[in-house]
């Protein structure tokens, strides 16, 4: 479903800053597949999955989302393949438009947009009734602007955007990290049940070693722009957090984040 | 300083209001809707008269001259979004840029048929041609009179943009001025879209010049000078006042007509209490001064309580 080819990509090339922050990544996600990636801050977690979205281009390889090479589409024409979550809850919803509105507009993603409404009456029967499964009483506010809302609200209803026309791929970037720790877990909850439901393939990016060992069926480790750990199927379901420290550290590794030694 | 001179003057400031809130209603559309200062209106609100006086002048109708107006506008918009995406300009500076090029081009435009080639203004005298508003009947109560003209055009303006912010194009020009993340990852082109809306704003924009300039009786090559301050007075006086009752986006856009109206209003008393009317556009830049300031003293001072209550939890 997904393919990544040797990737690379370096920040403020030839100045001080320079930062090289993929370091030929190179992975195949199948169908259904939903891997959870972890790593220390600037492994390259995030810049991977901003490279998968193409909100910049790549310096070389190639990427292919189901069958097709996307390397050099601009990040408006990936959104067809891809739905996104992203970290700041107010990223991926338009605060000054309605609940409503937000839902017609990930309706549309990936088709022309036309002179026909924005919102048809069929759609809004349509929204109540997924906005329902959500279990947060949006379905009687769907005319409030989302900016109403609070985080946890509105990355459930980023979520449902992201989801509402099935996409190839799920890409959700540390999700529930800006969320408070009973909000983050039915986030975390719903997405579990999203991603079930609609047998969809996702690539996550956590920072928590708990989630990321708790749910999905394959987990990846990068550090320093590459991937370094690869686990899949019954040892992935197996896998306890001692092992992948101890995993991590034959490797050469130092979990030099506080974050990740302390989730 | 008779009430009745005054009085005299307010169909007059009612019927500039109008038209100016036709303008601000341009302006609206990138400063609001689109969250971009575009200063490219100073250019166009003299490109579209220019254009409307010189082909009335030429023997064309008023509906052809104030189309090729229009579409005067919608090029100069189109170069201002070209600046602003292709090229990477921000976009005050994209619409300086215009403004500024503008500036030779209207005076070429005014100068056609001299043999100077450039003109800094032209007259169109309501006597020769058949116009469709002109300052001579403002205090007549018949259907010539500009006011009832400019208040229809405002009508059916609203109306076209309450319709074309509801299609799916419309509410994705929306979402690209609210987030434009959110907008790429639903698909939106953000620069398609930022081009777009200059374009029909600074279109808008021309047609309120075309119709000022028959107003007025001339085109003038200044004319549009501090428009961008005019405009946002309209908005943000039309916000302030009627943003907490009118939420629906028809009767918002007619909140920004009245705010002009008002100005207008406004403007004609302190020139009636005595100001000279050389020192109006500082009034204006002072007054447009103080309410943008005030959202950002709001802000601050909520805050600042806020954090007190922290502080005292």
């Amino acid at each position: 479903m997904l393919e990544l080819r040797d990737i690379y990509k370096t920040f403020n090339p030839g100045t001080v800053n320079e930062k090289r922050a993929l370091n030929g990544v190179s992975l195949t996600l199948n169908e259904g597949d939903f891997v959870t990636v972890i790593g220390s801050n600037g492994a390259g977690k995030s810049t991977c999955l901003n490279a998968i979205a193409g909100v910049w281009p790549v310096d070389s390889g190639s990427i292919i989302i189901d069958g097709e090479d996307v390397t050099s589409l601009p990040e408006h024409k990936r959104a067809k393949y891809l739905g996104r979550v992203f970290q700041d809850p107010m990223t991926g919803t338009a605060a000054t438009m309605e609940i409503q509105e937000n839902l017609a507009l990930a309706k549309r993603r990936g088709e022309k947009r036309t002179l026909r409404r924005g919102i048809t009456k069929k759609e809004q029967e349509e929204f109540r009734e997924l906005l329902k499964t959500l279990n947060l009483g949006l379905e009687d506010r769907m005319t409030a602007r989302v900016g109403l809302l609070s985080g946890g609200q509105r990355q459930a209803l980023t979520l449902l955007m992201a989801t509402l026309k099935k996409p190839k791929l799920l890409l959700l970037d540390e999700h529930t990290a800006a969320l408070d720790p009973k909000t983050a877990e039915k986030v975390l909850n719903t997405t579990d049940a999203v991603i079930r439901e609609n047998h969809l393939t996702a690539f996550m990016v956590t920072h928590n070693m708990r989630d990321a060992i708790a749910h999905g069926n394959r987990l990846i480790m990068m550090d320093e722009g590459r991937i370094i750990l690869d686990i899949s199927g019954e040892e992935k379901s197996k896998l306890t957090r001692e092992d992948l420290l101890e995993k991590f550290a034959a490797l050469g590794g130092s979990m030099d984040s506080d974050k990740v030694l302390l989730s | 300083m008779s009430i009745t001179s005054l009085l005299n003057a307010l169909p007059g400031a009612c019927a500039q209001g109008i038209i100016w809130g036709i303008m601000a209603i341009g302006v609206y559309i990138t400063y609001k809707i689109l969250d971009m200062a575009d200063l490219s209106v100073d250019g166009t609100m003299a490109t579209g008269g220019a254009v409307c006086v010189i082909m009335i002048t030429n023997g064309y109708s008023v509906g052809v001259a104030m189309l090729c107006a229009f579409l005067a506008g919608v090029l100069a918009g189109l170069v201002t979004g070209i600046f602003h995406t292709f090229m990477g300009i921000p976009v005050i500076l994209a619409g300086i840029l215009t403004q500024l090029g503008l500036y030779s081009i209207n005076l070429r435009i005014l100068g056609i048929g001299t043999s100077a080639g450039t003109a800094s203004n032209v007259a169109v005298s309501v006597d020769k041609y058949n116009l469709l508003v002109s300052l001579r009947y403002v205090r007549s109560l018949a259907l010539n009179n500009p006011i009832f003209a400019s208040l229809i055009f405002l009508v059916v303006l609203i109306l076209v943009m309450y319709w074309f912010f509801g299609t799916e194009l419309g509410c994705s020009l929306r979402a690209t001025g609210a987030n434009e993340s959110m907008s790429r990852a639903q698909g939106i082109n953000t620069n398609f879209n930022k081009v777009l809306g200059l374009m029909i704003s600074n279109g808008i924009v021309a047609l309120a010049s075309a119709l000022y300039a028959q107003y007025q009786g001339f085109a003038d090559v200044n004319m549009g000078r501090g428009a961008i301050v005019i405009g946002l007075a309209a908005v943000i006086i039309g916000d302030v006042i009627f943003g907490r009752i009118f939420n629906n986006f028809a009767l918002k856009l007619l909140g920004v007509a009245f705010g002009a109206i008002i100005y207008y209003l406004v403007i004609q008393v302190v020139l009636w209490l005595g100001l000279n009317s050389s020192d109006l556009k500082l009034l204006s830049a002072l007054i447009v001064a103080v309410f943008l300031a005030v959202p950002h003293w709001k802000e601050k001072y909520f805050t600042s309580a806020k954090k007190e209550v922290d502080a005292n939890a």
